[in-house]
């Protein structure tokens, strides 16, 4: 446990990308089975303890410690499972500290109720920092600035191998991946999971920034607003796939049911309705979905789901992502033909003359609620990730609306000492501000530092973590689009808003009106 | 009569040298030998009557006394006794081992008034030795480039310079200019910090695999740019919390505190169990509920003019 404590201490005070994948690859390479590959998990983000949720870790610092002071303390630290390592007892020096393993091994087999006294247990064997990196583990989220790509080139790193062939079947294994290691170590061959139906990385695209594009050498797609998915079935076993790989089958049984074919295809998860051209509903009506390991009947009727595919990457068993996109695209029209129409159809090539008719087309595209248009060269293999000047995906302008700020909240992590999270609003016809939408993204980290202060000399009230401010201050906010919200009193809510710019020239009188909002509906 | 007053005072009694306790333009100043000889080095020419620890004098009928505090060079504690009751005024202490002070002495009182700077309990300071060892753990790891340890200019780069020393390193110690009097003043009350070098106007070359020291506010300065691929160390009790050292950039968390941390705090109260606590300066709320469950009776103590995360 020491050796993966120091790990994650390394990379929560190391800056540098490089630095870090370094330390993470030194130790894989050291540690031993099964301990690095339950750490490569809890990296990567793919280890789960079913027994430990954040609410026992409170549960067992209320057991230890006097609440009021664990209050204080959290408010503080600003993170519960570092409070709670911080603030428990040295016990003895002599102990022996469980091993990664141990950990697992021993959280995965207590229940639910049992794991506060067996965490508290592991607790009194660690010194601070074994302490903190046991919670970590045992809740999962590191917030050590790793994403699971990163992990996965330290793993290539730290045994010579490309990230790429390590992607390929990274998500047929699970932890603690002792097949991963041993091809690593040079032990056995690369994995095979062909007999199963797994996922694997998707083709990402760039943002098309300026400039334009050949449309002999590309094909023009609309960009759906749905959720990406893959589709993997073996013909015994269907299984759907989010954009990190995570499986969704659960969530749309009725897809994975009306899959009748074998092969790996590649689409958007949609919910019929009249928008985005009169053929899908908003991304709001899919958000009903999204998230429920379980779905009724009824919530199968209200929101009907299809998958809209543009790729193919098994045709039966054949692996065809080394064939050009227009030989794919005709294996895939051929593959659609055959499967039910109510839940699945061919994303339509979109037939400009050139490319400023393809802007045209796309400027008319906002009317009918699309998102924008994706670019794909026509003679661009599959390749996992986003590789430059193959994909690109080319959204309309965000809309933007002037908002005034009228609640912060402190950040975590990093931004645990700053007011980060705003809350804006726009105003009715009677002079009142009411929320449309909380953003913490947008800004640089000297505006962050402003609106900090902003924050803290213009507090009118506090209700616990989060302080009210004089509505004085006007952002403008960028969003994807607003549409109709009853969780909100304004009755509208942004999609993927964020803080374009600080309008401090801007008297916030002079802000935007919910109806201004109201008329960007669609 | 004033403790420590923020404005200028006709008469004050000041616990120790850093700015937020020892002001200047006071009219009369009874302090430390140590901390008039501070006082002078910041402020100038300014004079005072030297109290030695122990000793004591009168003043309106009330007896005032200094002993050690264990914060820095000539830190104390003020005692007050008045008709049989005894007042202490702690100032700034800690009651770990340091070769650069006196070590804190407990003073049996009816009222103490207590610091709290890391009143919360998840300060807990660890062994210098283990910060001093990471220290020069990194130091050998990185024998290209250098470690620049923040330290506040008075007490705490004396106390990881005399700390290095003890655990055994004697290669001369780079130093920023701004600690070179206060360093020179250390080794002249006795407290041998062996050879120190100023780190101004070196080739890179030359401070190769060095242990600079230099005041926090240096650390992100373009002074530091000269150092040759430096890694930021921190010497900070509030590098406890980590979101705390990565906000300040800082790479080498050194867990090192010139104040009681929560053990200390509480334990001293345990030992002199006051009639009544005061507590100022830091986290009042905190080690206030901790009387309260302890059944000690406290008080908060707001004071002006007062900023927290500036030392440590």
């Amino acid at each position: 446990m020491q050796a993966f404590a120091a790990l994650l201490d390394g990379l929560i005070y190391t800056r540098s990308r490089d630095h870090k994948v370094r330390l993470i690859a030194d130790y894989l390479r050291i540690a031993p089975d099964p301990d690095r590959g339950w750490a490569l998990a809890a990296l990567a983000g793919t280890l789960s303890i079913a027994t430990v949720k954040a609410a026992a870790i409170r549960a067992m610092a209320e057991e230890r410690f006097d609440p009021m002071l664990f209050r204080m303390s959290r408010d503080y630290v600003g993170d519960t499972a570092e409070t709670v390592a911080l603030m428990w007892p040295d016990v003895s020096q002599d102990i022996v500290a469980p091993t990664v393993s141990e950990v697992i091994d021993v959280l995965n087999s207590t229940s639910r109720a049992r794991a506060p006294a067996v965490l508290a247990e592991l607790m009194d064997r660690l010194d601070a920092n074994g302490r903190y990196a046991l919670l970590k583990l045992a809740t999962g989220g590191m917030r050590v600035g790793i994403s699971a790509r990163l992990a996965k080139i330290a793993f290539g790193q730290a045994f010579g191998l490309s990230v790429d062939d390590v992607e390929e079947v990274w998500h047929a294994l699970r932890p603690p991946y002792a097949e991963l290691f041993a091809w690593g170590e040079g032990k056995s061959e690369r994995p095979d999971p062909a007999d199963s139906a797994f996922f694997r990385p998707f083709m990402l695209a760039h943002p098309l920034e300026e400039g334009n594009v050949d449309l002999t050498a590309f094909a023009a797609e609309w960009k759906w607003d749905g959720i990406r998915i893959q589709i993997a079935s073996t013909g015994g076993e269907t299984r759907l796939f989010s954009r990190g790989g995570d499986e969704v089958t659960g969530a749309f049984p009725e897809i994975a049911a009306a899959f009748q074919g074998i092969g790996v295809v590649d689409g958007e998860l949609l919910v019929r309705g009249d928008l985005q051209g009169g053929e899908a509903a908003s991304f709001n009506a899919l958000q009903q979905r999204l998230g429920r390991k379980n779905v009724t009947a009824a919530m199968q009727a209200e929101y009907p789901v299809f998958v809209r595919l543009y790729d193919i990457l098994f045709d039966g068993t054949e692996d065809v992502r080394a064939l050009s996109w227009t030989m794919r695209r005709n294996r895939l029209e051929m593959f659609v033909a055959k499967l039910d129409p109510a839940r699945f159809d061919l994303s339509a090539i979109i037939e400009a003359r050139d490319f400023d008719h393809l802007a045209e087309m796309r400027a008319a595209a906002r009317a009918a609620a699309i998102e924008g248009v994706m670019l794909k060269r026509r003679d661009s293999t599959y390749l996992a990730g986003r590789k430059v000047g193959l994909w690109y995906k080319w959204k309309r302008e965000p809309l933007v609306a002037d908002c005034v700020m009228m609640y912060a909240q402190r950040g975590s992590g990093k931004r645990s000492s700053l007011y980060s999270d705003y809350t804006f609003g726009c105003w009715t016809p009677d002079g009142a501000l009411l929320p449309v939408g909380k953003a913490y993204s947008g800004f640089s980290d000297a505006e962050l530092k402003w609106l900090d202060r902003f924050v803290r000399n213009n507090t009118v009230a506090r209700y616990g973590p989060v302080r009210e401010v004089e509505k004085s201050l006007v952002l403008e906010v960028a969003f994807d689009a607003v549409h109709e919200s009853k969780r909100h009193k304004s009755g509208i809510a942004m999609r993927f808003p964020r803080i374009s710019r600080l309008r401090r020239d801007k008297p916030a009188d002079e802000a935007d009106t919910i109806a201004n909002l109201r008329a960007m509906i669609g | 009569m004033w403790i420590d007053p923020s404005r200028p005072a006709e008469r004050a009694l000041v616990t120790h040298g850093h700015a937020d306790h020892a002001r200047s333009g006071h009219g009369a100043v009874w302090a430390t030998p140590e901390t008039l000889a501070i006082m002078a080095l910041r402020y100038g020419t300014e004079m005072g009557t030297p109290v030695a620890y122990g000793d004591g004098f009168e003043a309106g009928g009330v007896k005032i006394s200094f002993h050690p505090a264990g914060h820095v060079l000539g830190s104390a504690q003020i005692l007050l006794e008045h008709a049989g009751e005894r007042v202490v005024v702690t100032g700034d202490y800690k009651r770990r081992f340091d070769p650069t002070c006196a070590p804190f002495e407990a003073v049996a009182c009816d009222v103490l008034i207590t610091e709290a700077t890391f009143g919360l309990p998840v300060f807990t300071h660890p062994p210098i030795e283990d910060e001093i060892a990471k220290l020069l753990a990194a130091r050998a790891a990185n024998a290209d480039g250098c470690i620049v340890v923040g330290a506040y200019a008075l007490g705490k780069a004396q106390r990881v310079i005399a700390e290095l020393r003890r655990a055994g390193y004697h290669a001369p110690i780079y130093i920023h200019g701004a600690m070179q009097k206060m360093c020179d003043l250390y080794a002249a009350h006795d407290v041998p910090l062996g050879e120190l070098i100023l780190a101004t106007g070196l080739a890179k070359a030359e401070m190769k695999g060095a242990i600079v020291v230099a005041p926090p506010s240096a650390m992100n300065d373009r002074w530091a740019q000269r150092l040759p691929d430096p890694i930021t160390a921190m010497a900070s009790g509030w590098m406890r919390v980590r979101q705390r050292a990565r906000q300040r950039n800082v790479e080498l968390p050194l867990v090192i505190s010139d104040h009681a941390d929560w053990t200390e705090l509480t334990d001293t109260l345990l030992e002199l169990r006051p009639a009544e606590t005061w507590i100022t300066h830091g986290r009042t709320d905190a080690l206030g509920r901790w009387c309260e469950l302890h059944q000690l009776k406290a008080r908060a103590l707001d004071l002006v003019g007062r900023e927290d995360e500036d030392e440590g």
